[in-house]
């Protein structure tokens, strides 16, 4: 009678190696889905003070789309691939010359000073979302254009990726304070003010 | 000879089974990761429209939810095909936002209530006029801070 003698087990002892080989390259590959959008503040309910705000008229860059989807930009009509030219020539006009940083044409009839220009946006209530979600981007890409030129010139990185990292968590906290003030700086020399009144009815 | 022959009426070896915990842990490990928690499934359509200047939503936690598009095909016999907003697992009326976003507020720890954000997650083929109901009734709460979710990409393909 031979002898029963089971075939020698296989080897086992690189299975781990392997299995932390496939979890690291898994934990590497996959990112958790973030979500990411415009983001927007909305005015508040109440006005803070009883006064009316007195804004002069050339102050203010009015945006109007209608239910087509079409631009009405200070009266005239204009192609959306425009708009964010026409929001920088007008954030950065610099009609009262003081300031410094803008390269604006200082055009007597448009904004005094970034600081004054206000943008307004209207919509109808039929128009698509998509369009509006267009016009926003563009507004918001005109001020973002204008903060990453100053952020290069100051800083000699963009803006909008100072800001990212600011708003990460996962930023030591000493580069996030570092980074709080020049956030700011860049923030109050072009600062955002998008007006969203409420929509015309017809 | 014999060497060959006495093989063939032996057992099957068994499998050695100590890797087998590498194995599942590492499963485990996969699945712990990736997966995120969904609280309410998705009744509309919810193509979200591009944009390129876009901020990320960080810390899941301080932001609320507010689905707006058209009912999906099987509750469109039911709600009809107009868009609609879904808070979590059901349709609601604008009116009820306010609520929804107090309610929502209510939940939340102390310290975060100042800091939340009302992410809108909005079918590109809404009308306007359905949000602008939405931030007025965002208003009356005083839930400023809204967040237009998008996908990145070129703004211009929206148009099409």
């Amino acid at each position: 009678m031979p002898r029963r003698k089971a075939a020698p087990e296989v080897n086992a002892g690189s299975m781990a190696d392997i299995a932390f080989l496939l979890l690291i390259f898994f934990l590497v590959t996959t990112t958790i889905e973030t979500d990411a959008g415009l983001d927007r503040m909305l005015p508040p309910m109440e006005p803070p003070t009883d006064q009316d705000v007195i804004i002069r008229q050339k102050n203010i860059f009015t945006v109007n789309i209608n239910k087509n989807g079409q631009l009405l930009v200070e009266d005239n009509l204009m192609n959306l691939k425009d708009l964010r030219k026409a929001a920088t020539a007008f954030l950065e006009n610099n009609a009262d010359g003081s300031c410094s940083y803008c390269k604006g044409k200082k055009d007597p009839a448009s904004s005094d000073n970034p600081t004054k220009a206000i943008i307004s946006l209207k919509n109808d209530r039929e128009t698509k979302y998509s369009t509006y979600i267009t016009v926003q981007n563009e507004l918001v890409g005109a001020y973002n254009d204008l903060r990453n030129r100053e952020a290069q010139k100051l800083y000699k990185q963009d803006f909008t990726k100072m800001e990212a990292e600011y708003l990460n968590p996962e930023t030591p906290s000493a580069i996030r304070d570092d980074l709080k003030d020049k956030v700011k700086r860049i923030q109050d020399m072009f600062p955002q003010k998008l007006s969203e009144a409420e929509t015309s009815t017809n | 000879m014999a060497k060959f022959t006495k093989k063939k009426d032996g057992d099957l070896p068994a499998v050695s089974t100590a890797s087998l915990p590498d194995i599942v842990f590492m499963l485990l490990f996969f699945f712990m990761t990736v997966t995120t928690m969904k609280d309410s499934s998705l009744m509309v359509e919810n193509t979200l429209p591009n944009a390129t200047e876009i901020k990320k939503l960080e810390k899941k936690d301080r932001v609320i939810y507010i689905y707006v598009g058209k009912p999906t095909q099987e509750y469109q016999k039911v709600f009809g095909s107009e868009p609609k907003i879904q808070l979590n697992d059901k349709f609601a009326n604008v009116d009820e936002v306010g609520t929804f976003i107090l309610a929502e507020r209510a939940k939340k720890p102390q310290e975060l209530q100042n800091v939340l954000t009302t992410a809108l997650k909005v079918d590109k083929n809404a009308n306007m006029g359905l949000i602008a109901d939405i931030k007025q009734e965002l208003r009356k709460v005083n839930a400023l801070k809204v967040n237009y979710t998008t996908y990145e990409g070129d703004a211009f393909n929206n148009l099409q």
